[in-house]
């Protein structure tokens, strides 16, 4: 049977390198702008999805970025650690919600140990996949990533190093236990290990046990912050502390209070990722303009080869007209090959965006654990299908009129 | 089957060319002779709707295809007219088959595999159906042609200077299909040729003027 799909197909495999060339051209650049915006997408996605419910980061003064990185990415080394008296202070100030404490500085085989408490896994709505919480000091619970890659295990016994490199030099203290491990989030919480604020403590205060007699004196007044210490302990410290906000005056008010008036800073994270976007779009519209370029040259390449294709081509179009072809329809046939070229370079470009994704997760360690998938199709994808669409339209529309214009007498009387 | 009544062309910038009227029945064959330059093509052209005239009537199977719109023409042509070029104009990209298929896909008459067969099989051309265009000789290429001319069984069939490029063997091998063709299908066949060697096989003639 013939049709015009058929005809279509037909005409261009009878020129497959030109049709080739042109569908892998218009393919890459496709294919650019599929990965970025698949990409910026979960990326964007994330960014959200681990800022949740946090207004405001405090820490020690330095770059408002890097608290940010360190405190709601933990991907940077914290600013420094401030006095948990003065953390106390900030949580009883009105404007002041709720907070949440972090102390970090150490890590298993790469992946980050928080000193927290259960706010903190609730935050993100973790789940137990096996064990219990946490409790004491020295018990600790392990994300979904750590546990997968790390092969860590309900009760096994693990010592941790400082920093967070893998090579860091390891405490000789009493190992840690395991009591549980989380459900996958795919947050950043999958990469981290939780424990009491307490262990990271006793971690680091080991040395100065020597010299201080361990005094097991019965907490009375229980700090608001970290409940296993007095309140106004003026030697423990914590890296940092997580704001909810009571109002929406807070987020004037608070950080300007807590940067002029503190030894503290305090940094947004809507602020701050901004920045961030700011800072990483600019290599994105680099890359979104090549993109673009190579479209553009793709649609010149389609038309030019339509365009040239007429002039061999105005025989056969006479003697479809001699058959009964009517010009809207040679007008049709000659757009349907402009669409079929740009829709297949398009669904190529679909088809290797994702593919080049895929293989990022699948190479990339780190790519699997930020919870980035191939397998996620975003309705600007359709955007896309539907943008190849008129460029094969705008690409073949002159080249369609050229056809519908045909002189059949002329061309066959020759 | 075929009748004019006092058409005139004129080409832009030139004087207008009177054909003089004539009719042909149903079945009958016509020869239109004439030096080149001397209107032959452009009379099978406005016979055709390929052209469209100026003036009078064109008749043909009982329609005036001068009132027709141009895509009613279009229709027209592909339903009740088949053409034998003299380059044997097939669509290159497609095979043989694809090539005779095109002729009932573009006139929107059912397509028939069994028609195709029956068709290449009379003109002896069964065995090269899946050939592609481009590996056909030039004899067999005129075959085709004059099969995708037949396929969709026309009342009329048109033929510009279908042996001209042809050498004594393949010319008389070809009037012969043709004219058998036709008479098979009971279709009127016009030919415009300067070509004398068909002048002994089509009575009818009409010599145009130069």
């Amino acid at each position: 049977m013939m049709n015009l799909i058929t005809l279509v197909w037909s005409y261009l495999k009878a020129k497959p390198l030109n049709t080739f060339l042109n569908v892998l051209l218009l393919g890459l650049g496709i294919a650019v702008i599929t990965v970025l915006l698949v990409f910026n997408q979960q990326f964007q996605e994330k960014i959200k999805d681990n800022v949740r419910g946090i207004d405001l980061v405090v820490g020690a003064k330095g770059s408002p970025l890097q608290l940010i990185l360190c405190s709601i990415f933990h991907v940077d080394f914290p600013t420094g650690n401030i006095k948990l008296n003065e953390a106390e202070q900030l949580a009883k100030n009105r404007l002041v919600k709720s907070v949440i404490p972090l102390a970090l500085g150490d890590s298993y085989q790469g992946y980050r140990i928080v000193g927290t408490n259960r706010a903190y896994t609730d935050l993100y709505e973790a789940d137990l996949q096996e064990g219990k919480w946490w409790e004491k000091d020295m018990e600790v619970v392990a994300g979904a990533n750590v546990a997968a890659f790390a092969r860590v295990k309900v009760g096994d016994r693990l010592v941790s190093q400082h920093g967070l490199g893998a090579d860091g030099h390891a405490h000789d203290q009493e190992p840690m236990v395991c009591t549980g491990v989380l459900k996958k989030t795919n947050s950043v919480i999958d990469n981290l290990l939780f424990t009491n604020v307490g262990t990271v403590w006793a971690v680091h205060e080991e040395h100065e046990e020597d010299e201080h007699e361990h005094d097991e004196q019965p907490v009375q007044h229980p700090s608001p912050i970290v409940p296993t210490v007095n309140a106004g302990d003026s030697v423990k410290e914590i890296t940092s502390l997580l704001v909810e906000f009571r109002n929406p005056m807070a987020a004037i008010q608070l950080p300007r209070y807590i940067n002029a008036q503190t030894n503290m800073q305090a940094a947004s994270p809507a602020f701050e990722t901004a920045r961030l976007f700011s800072i990483l779009g600019v290599g994105a519209d680099v890359l979104m303009g090549f993109a673009y370029v190579l479209i553009f040259i793709s649609a010149l390449s389609i038309f030019l080869a339509l365009y040239n294709s007429l002039k061999e081509r105005q025989y056969d179009l006479a003697i479809m007209r001699s058959m009964g072809a009517s010009r809207s329809r040679l007008f049709v046939t000659m757009l349907a090959e402009g669409i079929a070229m740009t829709l297949m370079g398009s669904v190529l470009g679909l088809a290797m965006g994702h593919g080049v994704l895929f293989l990022f997760t699948w190479w990339v360690k780190e790519g699997s654990q930020t919870g980035f998938t191939a397998y996620v199709f975003y309705t600007s994808e359709l955007w896309i299908l539907a943008g190849s669409l008129l460029l094969g339209i705008v690409c073949s529309l002159v080249p369609a009129v050229q056809a519908y214009r045909t002189d059949i007498h002329k061309v066959l009387a020759g | 089957m075929v009748e004019i009544k006092s058409v005139e062309y004129a080409y832009p910038g030139a004087k207008a060319i009177q054909f003089t009227d004539f009719k042909l029945a149903g079945g009958e064959h016509c020869l239109l002779l004439g030096e080149s330059g001397s209107g032959k093509t452009t009379l099978l052209h406005l016979l055709g709707g390929l052209l469209r005239s100026q003036q009078g009537t064109i008749r043909i199977h009982d329609t005036d295809i001068t009132q027709l719109s141009e895509s009613a023409l279009d229709h027209f042509r592909g339903k009740h007219l088949g053409f034998v070029f003299q380059r044997n104009h097939l669509l290159q990209a497609l095979s043989v088959r694809q090539n005779l298929l095109m002729a009932p896909f573009l006139a929107e008459l059912p397509q028939s595999e069994e028609r195709v067969n029956e068709v290449l099989d009379r003109l002896g051309l069964l065995n090269r159906k899946s050939a592609q265009v481009r590996e056909l000789s030039q004899g067999q290429a005129q075959r085709v042609a004059i099969a995708r001319a037949v396929v969709n069984k026309p009342d009329v069939i048109f033929a510009d200077e279908p042996t001209s490029a042809l050498d004594d063997k393949n010319c008389e091998r070809v009037s012969d299909l043709l004219l058998s063709v036709a008479s098979e299908q009971k279709a009127t066949l016009v030919v415009a040729t300067h070509d004398q060697r068909l002048k002994a096989k089509i009575t009818r003639q009409m010599v145009l003027p130069a």
